[in-house]
């Protein structure tokens, strides 16, 4: 049994030696997706970037609460504020027009008076405290009692943006106003009680910091390259599916399964030996990526992936994520009557099925059913243990429920897959 | 001479078929036999072939090779017999040398013994200077002549052959016959379906004609050709028994 085995491993790898198209699709292709993503999503995380973001800001205000804005955000890297175009001050009409064609992301409009009237108002409302507590002596003369309408600071989006970057501009602009807006207050009861009497300390009293995970007594602080080699890897060791269903619907279609199946030789046999061979390819896969992740990435501006004291762990849940993605090769190969209908099926079935299982978006953020559909998914059960390791340093133990329901998946699927085939022969 | 296959009311009905494929057969081959299965398309012959070797399951009745029933023997059955099927059952970017050390693996053959074997048997069927070709790159006659190396290897006790010389040329279906002449006077029993008639008429010992799952007539070739009047040769046979009617179905 073992011998028999031992040539099947042999015959898969000289079939695989012999299919150029099908190694690239093993070996570069996954290569070329992990440094791809990574690089793109790696700006995401970084807050300097080569490529900022060109805002437009009208001001029609002139004052100081312009100008706060106008340096707060100069000071943020990741945009470049233009206040001119073609030589000419932007009105709130050519900023809209820009903004709308998508030759800008975004614009902001100060409207008029912005600064003067909230010092007004700001003045107003303090003198009136003031007033209340029983300070009038003290403090200056009401300046102006005309009733100040709220000012609106009008924000344009390019309608190509996506949500998640409108919110975060938008957050950043309402906390750089209240600032400004608390500044003002400060500032104006220090002036009407005069400064003997009021030392404001105009700094936030609570600020918020990320207590980040230690490991070895080491900050491990997660970036681009920790959160996005896992989830690649995951896909591409998924993308075994395809190349593997080929094989079996090949077999089928030359007459060489049929051979088999008058060989005395088990099924099983030859299903354990495409297993230990497509097994080895994922573990070559993997150990592939992560190898372009701790040395190439460095070289092109990207950071290392840190496997310290990891990297027995992140084998054991590559294995076994390739155990599932085996089992469901080997059923899609079983089921299907043509590569036609193996190889898209294949592609799109693993697409659907990284989507749902959180490698493009985190499971937290998905709605509700789709959160219950995704702990379903094999690839959320691998991707969540490559979490366990590699970012929540987790233990063999915490990984176990996770890799047994990958080995179940891949018991199950092959099971499907002899009872069909056997089904089919009693036709 | 003792019988290797006993069939006793054997027959195939598919699922969603209207009509039997095979349909209450009855047959004994003997041991050391070439036995011929002619038909028609679609008589029948590849559905008893098919459930002989395991590859389906019949509908009623049962058989034996060798005095041992399949349901209950079936490995020991399959170490016994040897297939060539119709199409050519290899993997195209192989060489024949490691298609036939994988197909003698799986019949458990190994070491120096399948070595050997492989190398005598591409040389008794004039493929030894092509043994490190890719099978894609072989003529039909030549991928032929892999396909039944592929089951013979094992030296089996019943060879079944389907349609084992089609599409081949003059040359290549004499070394196929003369192959398996000289591996039947080693002891293996054959059966053969064709559409041949000829060639089955100078190569087979007994014949049975199939036709609509049934078998029409059952004997050697001269008995069958002399069973029918007027008949010179098998084809007369063969068509006076199943008609001149086609039998496309789809």
């Amino acid at each position: 049994m073992l011998y028999k085995i031992w040539m099947s491993i042999v015959k898969e790898f000289l079939l695989l030696k012999r299919d150029l198209g099908g190694l690239i699709i093993l070996f570069i292709m996954p290569l070329i997706l992990v440094i791809t993503v990574t690089i793109i999503q790696d700006s995401t995380f970084k807050t300097v970037s080569d490529n900022k973001i060109q805002i437009l800001l009208v001001d029609n205000d002139k004052g100081s609460v312009s100008k706060t804005v106008f340096d707060n955000l100069q000071k943020n890297n990741a945009f470049d504020i233009v206040t001119q175009i073609d030589d000419q001050p932007i009105t709130e009409e050519i900023a809209k027009e820009n903004v709308y064609k998508g030759k800008f992301k975004l614009a902001i409009v100060i409207p008029k008076d912005l600064s003067v009237d909230l010092q007004a108002k700001v003045d107003q409302n303090v003198q009136n405290i003031v007033s209340k507590m029983g300070f009038t002596d003290s403090v200056a003369e009401p300046k102006t009692s005309k009733v100040l309408q709220q000012k609106e600071v009008k924000l344009y989006f390019d309608p190509a943006v996506q949500m998640s970057f409108k919110t975060s501009v938008m957050n950043a602009i309402d906390k750089m106003i209240s600032q400004i807006e608390t500044k003002s207050i400060y500032t104006t009861f220090q002036n009407q009680l005069g400064e003997e009497n009021a030392q404001f300390d105009q700094k936030s009293f609570i600020t918020f910091k990320e207590i980040i995970p230690r490991i070895n007594n080491k900050e491990v602080l997660p970036n681009s390259v920790q959160h996005n080699v896992p989830a690649w890897t995951l896909f591409a060791i998924f993308f075994i599916v395809i190349p593997l269903s080929i094989n079996i619907v090949k077999e089928k279609s030359q007459g060489t399964f049929v051979r088999l199946l008058t060989n005395p030789t088990s099924n099983l046999i030859i299903i354990i030996g495409k297993t230990i061979t497509y097994l080895m390819i994922c573990m070559i896969q993997f150990y592939m990526m992560v190898a372009v992740a701790i040395f190439l990435f460095p070289h092109i501006g990207l950071p290392s992936l840190n496997v310290e004291g990891h990297l027995f762990l992140m084998s054991v849940v590559a294995l076994f994520s390739g155990f599932g993605a085996i089992g469901f090769g080997i059923l899609l190969g079983t089921i299907a009557s043509t590569q036609e209908q193996s190889a898209p099926f294949g592609a799109t079935s693993v697409i659907i099925l990284a989507a749902v299982g959180g490698v493009w978006v985190p499971v937290f953020a998905m709605p509700k059913i789709m959160q219950i559909i995704a702990k379903s998914s094999p690839m959320n059960w691998g991707l969540e243990a490559f979490y366990d390791v590699l970012l929540r340093n987790g233990s063999f133990v915490e990984i176990i429920p996770k890799i047994s329901l990958l080995f179940l998946f891949f018991i199950i699927t092959t099971s499907i897959a002899l009872f069909y085939d056997k089904k089919k022969r009693t036709v | 001479m003792n019988s290797i296959i006993k069939i006793e009311s054997l027959s195939k009905k598919y699922k969603d078929a209207e009509m039997f494929s095979l349909n209450n057969v009855s047959l004994e081959i003997n041991e050391g036999q070439i036995f011929g299965l002619l038909g028609p398309n679609g008589a029948g012959k590849t559905t008893l072939i098919s459930m002989l070797c395991g590859l389906i399951k019949p509908t009623s009745g049962h058989f034996t090779i060798n005095d041992l029933d399949y349901s209950h023997h079936s490995a020991k059955i399959k170490k016994i017999i040897g297939v060539v099927p119709q199409e050519y059952a290899l993997y195209p970017t192989l060489t024949a040398r490691e298609n036939l050390h994988y197909f003698g693996s799986m019949y458990g053959l190994k070491g120096s013994y399948l070595k050997d074997k492989v190398i005598e048997t591409l040389d008794l069927l004039g493929l030894l200077k092509f043994a490190d070709k890719r099978i894609e790159t072989f003529s039909g006659g030549m991928k032929r002549r892999v396909n039944l190396i592929a089951g013979i290897l094992h030296n089996p006790k019943v060879l079944f052959l389907d349609e084992p010389t089609v599409g081949v040329d003059v040359q290549s279906k004499n070394a196929i016959l003369d192959y398996l002449k000289v591996l039947n006077q080693n002891g293996t029993t054959i059966i053969y379906t064709s559409h041949h008639l000829a060639e089955a008429e100078d190569f087979c010992d007994t014949i049975a004609i199939l036709d609509q799952g049934r078998i029409y007539a059952q004997g050697t070739p001269s008995t069958l050709i002399a069973s029918v009047e007027e008949a010179r040769n098998l084809e007369e046979v063969f068509i006076s028994l199943t008609g001149k009617d086609f039998r496309d179905a789809i």
